[in-house]
């Protein structure tokens, strides 16, 4: 270490800039996917819309278990928690999926707080601690299921409205407003997620990920900002869940809180890029057309797919392929690795 | 003056095994105390519970005249008294620049004065140049100066330093007991656990010895090098050479 060098090195702190490159990147995609639903047919722009609540249900779980390092195998509660408070304020009480929405988001924060504080007061960690949160998610399905105060395992329709509704969240079949309203929805999600990876909250997240005895011996609080990491990433959560009812105009138990929405949390930004910004959007543009893809290949397969006419399950088949793919040649997810190959030059 | 640091009959046991036990000192403000000891004598555990790591099972820790025997470590290195690893522990995935910024918001600055801060703390310990490059790519020498950086961005009043030497070559060495003596010469008290004799010579004002988790001998340098129970149990004849400070 050269006495010299220390006399001429740079500052690097002129590098922190509010509008970094996040930032211009965020403005880059959401002017270019503006005009995509006039350019969709319909059922191309369910799956546009699909890739939205992916991306939003990925970077909430992204935000706990990404760059927070608590493995969670029960977002589908959040997610769950969001779609019921809407639709339960809407149905019973005609109130907006708006404030259903903010509702949804304080209940899924302090839900998520409760079972984090109860899993660190008895010092769960890694495996055991995502396995408490899975089964929490699996309780309040079960909860959910069998109590007719939230009208059991039938579930929630949404109810249709004439016309137009940005108040009441609800469109026309087929109108772009849907695209736009996720879009808003999904834009608020990347800013969120961009404003906590520079944050004092984030820094410290990714410090307590690192090693949480050191980050405690630098004067941290590491539970306080570990409940404040999961409260924000539930109500990423619970935002996702809000929209997916007003889109679908319907929820259930199992839809809400089945283990498969909280599997689906996790592919995302795994295939995205872990702990990465970009990365849940990735997973999610490769992800959510998977159904549709698969179902069009059933339907009318190639000469040489024949023996899979009227097979189903091609969808889960592609998805362990991709999973396992991604795990041996792209272990940090795909945004992941070329961010790593970039900076790395 | 009354002592920045009191340690009154402190004990540890875990399960069977006393770790620590009756182990009572003072220190001064400003004054350097090196702890020294065999493998497995309690010099980290005597640190942990200082630092509030775990509680201990017996006795209590002063610190500026409050008692914080209960303290966490992060209230404790908020309030001034900050420890070291032996196994250097950075925040891997940032930089090194980062992992000192983080460190300085965690005492309170605010985001662009933690990153000015770090920044002038880079360029004293000399790990500017490594500054934005990830803090799991350096080497040992400079993993230790990183260790050192991160409790300076604290503000300490009183430095817990866990063999702030072991690991570095005699030539690396130097550079950093001239860093500890500034870091002392601006009225830090540091305390450290070492077994570089070398070093615990040249800084301490005291020595205390621990073997067995019991207070073996607790002295300045010189006596403590030719006390007979610590040569035999710990020192052998080949340092009673060493000179002091």
């Amino acid at each position: 270490m050269s006495e010299t060098l220390i006399q001429t090195v740079p500052s690097p702190l002129h590098k922190k800039k509010f509008f970094d490159g996040n930032m211009v990147a965020l403005v880059i995609i959401v002017a270019a996917v503006v005009p995509l639903p006039l350019l969709l047919e319909s059922g191309q722009e369910s799956v546009a819309i699909r890739i939205l609540i992916f991306a939003m249900l990925g970077l909430s779980w992204n935000i706990m278990s990404g760059f927070g390092g608590m493995f969670s195998f029960g977002h589908a509660a959040y997610f769950g928690l969001g779609a019921y408070s809407s639709s339960i304020l809407l149905v019973n009480f005609g109130i907006s999926p708006w404030i259903g929405m903010v509702v949804g988001m304080a209940v899924a924060a302090i839900y998520g707080v409760i079972v984090g504080w109860l899993c660190f007061r008895y010092k769960l960690k890694g495996t055991y601690f995502a396995l408490a949160t899975f089964a929490f998610a699996e309780m309040l399905r079960i909860i959910v299921q069998s109590s007719q105060a939230v009208n059991a395992a039938v579930g929630y329709n949404v109810p249709l409205i004439k016309g137009s509704s940005w108040w009441l969240m609800q469109f026309p079949a087929g109108s772009p407003n849907y695209f736009w309203l996720g879009l808003i929805l999904l834009t608020g999600c990347l800013l969120a997620t961009i404003m906590f990876a520079r944050s004092k909250t984030g820094q410290f997240a990714v410090a307590i990920r690192e090693d949480e005895e050191a980050a405690s011996s630098i004067g941290i609080p590491v539970l306080r900002y570990k409940l404040k990491v999961i409260a924000i990433s539930a109500s990423i959560g619970a935002v996702a869940g809000v929209f997916y009812t007003q889109f679908y105009l319907f929820i259930d138990p199992e839809l809400a809180f089945g283990a498969y929405r909280s599997i689906e949390a996790i592919l995302i930004p795994v295939v995205g890029g872990v702990g990465t910004i970009w990365g849940p959007l990735v997973g999610s543009v490769l992800l959510a057309p998977l159904n549709d893809i698969t179902a069009a290949i059933l339907r009318n397969p190639p000469p040489f797919l024949d023996f899979l006419q009227g097979q189903s399950g091609l969808d889960v088949m592609l998805y362990a392929v991709l999973i396992i793919l991604v795990i041996l040649f792209l272990p940090k997810g795909i945004f992941g690795s070329i961010k790593d190959k970039v900076t790395r030059k | 003056m009354s002592p920045i640091v009191s340690v009154e009959h402190l004990g540890k046991s875990f399960g069977g095994l006393r770790a620590v036990h009756n182990v009572s000192f003072n220190v001064e403000p400003g004054e350097v105390l090196g702890i020294i000891g065999p493998n497995g004598a309690g010099k980290t555990t005597l640190f942990n519970c200082m630092a509030g790591m775990f509680p201990p099972s017996t006795g209590t820790v002063h610190y500026q005249s409050e008692n914080v025997t209960s303290w966490s470590d992060a209230k404790l290195a908020r309030a001034g008294m900050v420890r070291t690893f032996q196994l250097m522990r950075p925040f891997g995935s940032m930089t090194v620049l980062e992992n000192v910024a983080v460190a300085a918001a965690a005492r309170g600055a605010k985001e662009r004065d933690a990153m000015a801060q770090a920044w002038e703390i880079l360029q004293r310990v000399g790990l500017d140049h490594y500054a934005t490059r990830t803090s799991k790519d350096l080497p040992t020498a400079g993993l230790k100066r990183l260790e050192l950086a991160r409790a300076m961005a604290l503000h300490p009043k009183v430095l817990l330093l866990d063999e702030v030497l072991a690991g570095l070559v005699p030539t690396e060495r130097q550079p950093v007991i001239d860093l500890l003596l500034s870091i002392r010469d601006n009225g830090v008290t540091l305390l450290f656990v070492e077994h570089v004799m070398q070093a615990v010579m040249a800084l301490s004002d005291r020595v205390l010895v621990l073997n067995h988790g019991e207070t073996l001998a607790y002295g300045t340098p010189s006596e403590v090098v030719a006390n007979p129970e610590v040569i035999e149990a710990y020192l052998g004849d080949e340092v009673t050479n060493v000179d002091s400070k």
